[in-house]
């Protein structure tokens, strides 16, 4: 009962000093549309990543041809790679490993009636749609027959769908690549970008025997610019690479000591680091954005100290009247209260409006989670009793007659 | 209501001293008196007498360095600063000078205040408050700030906050102070009405001679002791 009265006690109060109400709940605002509007973007960027690790395929393992230098696994200009179509068969038949496939990438120019488009060519096995988790959206992948023959039949990114064909249905249709004809047996479903910011959705697959005969016209015949590999499980990755490792160091011949020709990166482990990079990130946002709502908190306190020594006399006749210390305690530390939390309520308006802004805008990806919510309340609210109790304790412990006769 | 033959308010070597810069300044020097409920009294003094500070001690605002209150029986020292509050609340209704209302609260809210505090709920307040504002003739003017009013009328409405919890004493520091001979006449006559009609009982503080003929009895302070104690005709203002 007397709580309803105080609330209202408090809120009148609030509304007879409008101006200043508002200027104080200001650093709250601010402070917590910041931290809304930074842990949306900061979660939209974690989701993006999620999102395209995902799409490059599960406990996947890149194995490039070449010692690992420190800009990467590179082979030099003009040398053979190093891995071999028997190397994949080998990995596939590991314990640890579901599906491994040979591919040799490069770039080509596709021509299909009047149109051309060049865009990336992947030579691989039927393997490759396994280790990418790549579904397809209509026609089908080519087969190991297909592979063995060297079949000039090709599977194309949704990209490249929509680029050369349109409306029209791609299965059954001939394009030109390098001047050979290849006949598209399949549209990939469309996977989006990479963590690189490729779209991935803008290559062609085709046979690596067919893509060494008639688009490389290399000589490197049964060799494979890197190998691609699925574990069975997550848990199974670490055993895994070191079963790669330990094959491929036989089969090439790697004496102890000797440097290896080929590297394994561990696509998952890549993944789970930009993945806490970008956590780190957003935290390191919100954090900048916390400080942000503390000093709006300590705004709250000062205005509210100062509230405390205009209004002594107040105080003086309340107690007078009889209220009690708590009385008057409760009367501040409401009043402190309400300014956070309806400061809070504005903040979060704001935080929402900007986050969707962002998105339309700009274009990142944001979520505005009922979790950042509840935390922007709950600190808000936290903010509110720490930093009203203060001033509040202050009025409370007045003189009466002090603070009576205090002009 | 006290028993009969026990005082309402009985002080006996009540001191107060206060810490100054130059060692104690002792506002207080030992007072002892009575007031029986249903008393009129005036309290006089000049300025430094000790008269106000003796106030509000019997207010329950202060406590005294030494010596015992009672107040209705009640050891007063010993209370908490609660119960000092529930006293005032309750028992106890301060008319000052200075009016003290809250000036952005209406003359109603300002009445109300003292049974918000005592727990009342909004709607129970507000009527009494209103029958309060009906009853020292401003009902009409229960929505006006203080600021919208007279000084008379604001001294009503400061009567009407002190009346509201239907307390047995009433506290009044230099009710008049800020008032002119007329309105200080009908506030006046207000007390002795008051007192008259509904037996509460008034302390009333002043250093004007007039105002003090009001009441029956006058009791003097100088330098902290009370020098003069006599009972007098109520005037016949």
């Amino acid at each position: 009962m007397i709580f309803a009265s105080l609330f209202e006690t408090a809120w009148h109060a609030l509304v007879t000093h409008r101006m200043r109400s508002f200027l104080t709940m200001l650093g709250m605002m601010i402070g917590v549309a910041a931290v809304i509007l930074m842990l949306a973007i900061g979660q939209g960027a974690q989701t993006m990543v999620r999102d395209s690790i995902k799409s490059m395929g599960s406990n996947l393992f890149i194995i490039m041809s070449g010692a690992t230098t420190t800009g990467g696994a590179r082979v030099a200009g003009g040398m053979a790679p190093t891995l071999t179509f028997d190397d994949a068969d080998a990995i596939r038949e590991l314990d640890h490993i579901v599906a491994a496939a040979p591919v040799s990438p490069g770039t080509v120019q596709l021509i299909y009636g009047g149109v051309n488009w060049n865009t990336s060519v992947f030579g691989t096995t039927p393997d490759y749609a396994v280790v990418r988790d790549w579904a397809m959206e209509s026609g089908g992948f080519f087969s190991e027959a297909d592979v063995r023959s060297g079949a000039r039949v090709v599977v194309i990114g949704a990209v490249v769908a929509r680029e050369l064909f349109g409306e029209e249905d791609p299965i059954g249709k001939i394009i030109r690549i390098r001047q050979a004809p290849f006949e598209v047996i399949g549209v990939l479903a469309a996977k989006g970008q990479s963590l690189d910011g490729r779209d991935q959705d803008d290559t062609v697959i085709v046979p690596i025997s067919s893509a060494q005969q008639k688009i490389f016209s290399s000589s490197l015949r049964n060799r494979a610019r890197m190998i691609m590999a699925q574990a069975v499980t997550e848990k199974r990755m670490d055993a895994a690479e070191s079963a790669i490792n330990e094959l491929l160091r036989n089969r090439h011949r790697i004496g102890v000591g000797q440097e290896d020709d080929f590297t394994v990166r561990n696509l998952t482990a890549i993944a789970e680091a930009a993945a806490s990079t970008t956590r780190i990130m957003s935290l390191l946002l919100g954090a900048i954005a916390a400080i942000s709502l503390v000093v709006g908190g300590i705004g709250i306190m000062n205005i509210m100290l100062v509230s405390v020594t205009e209004r002594t006399r107040e105080i003086g006749i309340r107690m007078a009247i009889g209220a009690r210390r708590r009385d008057v305690l409760w009367q501040f530390l409401i009043e402190a209260l309400t300014l956070s939390l309806i400061g809070c309520a504005i903040g979060l308006a704001l935080g929402i409006g900007g986050a969707v802004l962002v998105e339309s805008l700009a274009g990142l990806p944001v979520a505005v989670t009922p979790a950042s919510v509840l935390m922007a309340v709950g600190v808000s609210f936290l903010i509110g009793v720490f930093f009203g109790f203060y001033p509040a304790r202050r009025a409370a412990s007045l003189d009466p007659i002090e603070a009576l006769r205090s002009q | 209501m006290a028993e009969a033959g026990k005082p309402l308010i009985e002080v006996v070597n009540l001191e107060k001293d206060y810490p100054t810069g130059a060692g104690v300044f002792k506002a207080l020097r030992g007072v002892s008196l009575s007031i029986a409920a249903g008393e009129f009294v005036a309290i006089m003094g000049a300025s430094g007498s000790g008269k106000s500070t003796f106030m509000n001690l019997l207010g329950c605002l202060d406590r005294p360095t030494r010596g015992s209150y009672h107040l209705d029986g009640r050891d007063v020292s010993r209370l908490s600063s609660d119960q000092l509050a529930a006293l005032r609340n309750r028992e106890i209704g301060f008319v000052f000078q200075g009016f003290n209302l809250l000036s952005k609260l209406t003359a109603l809210d300002n009445v109300a205040l003292p049974l918000m505090y005592a727990g009342m709920g909004r709607m129970a307040r507000r009527k009494q408050a209103q029958a309060t504002l009906d009853r020292v003739g401003l009902g009409e003017r229960s929505h006006h700030t203080p600021l919208q009013l007279s000084g008379g009328q604001q001294q009503r409405v400061a009567i009407a906050r002190a009346l509201a919890s239907r307390p047995r004493i009433i506290f009044a520091d230099e009710p008049t102070g800020n008032l002119d001979s007329e309105t200080s006449r009908q506030v006046m006559d207000f007390f002795s009405q008051l007192n008259r009609d509904e037996g509460i009982t008034l302390v009333l503080v002043t250093h004007e001679a007039d105002i003090a003929a009001y009441a029956r009895r006058r009791i003097r302070f100088q330098d902290g002791r009370v020098v003069e104690d006599v009972a007098q005709v109520e005037a016949a203002a």
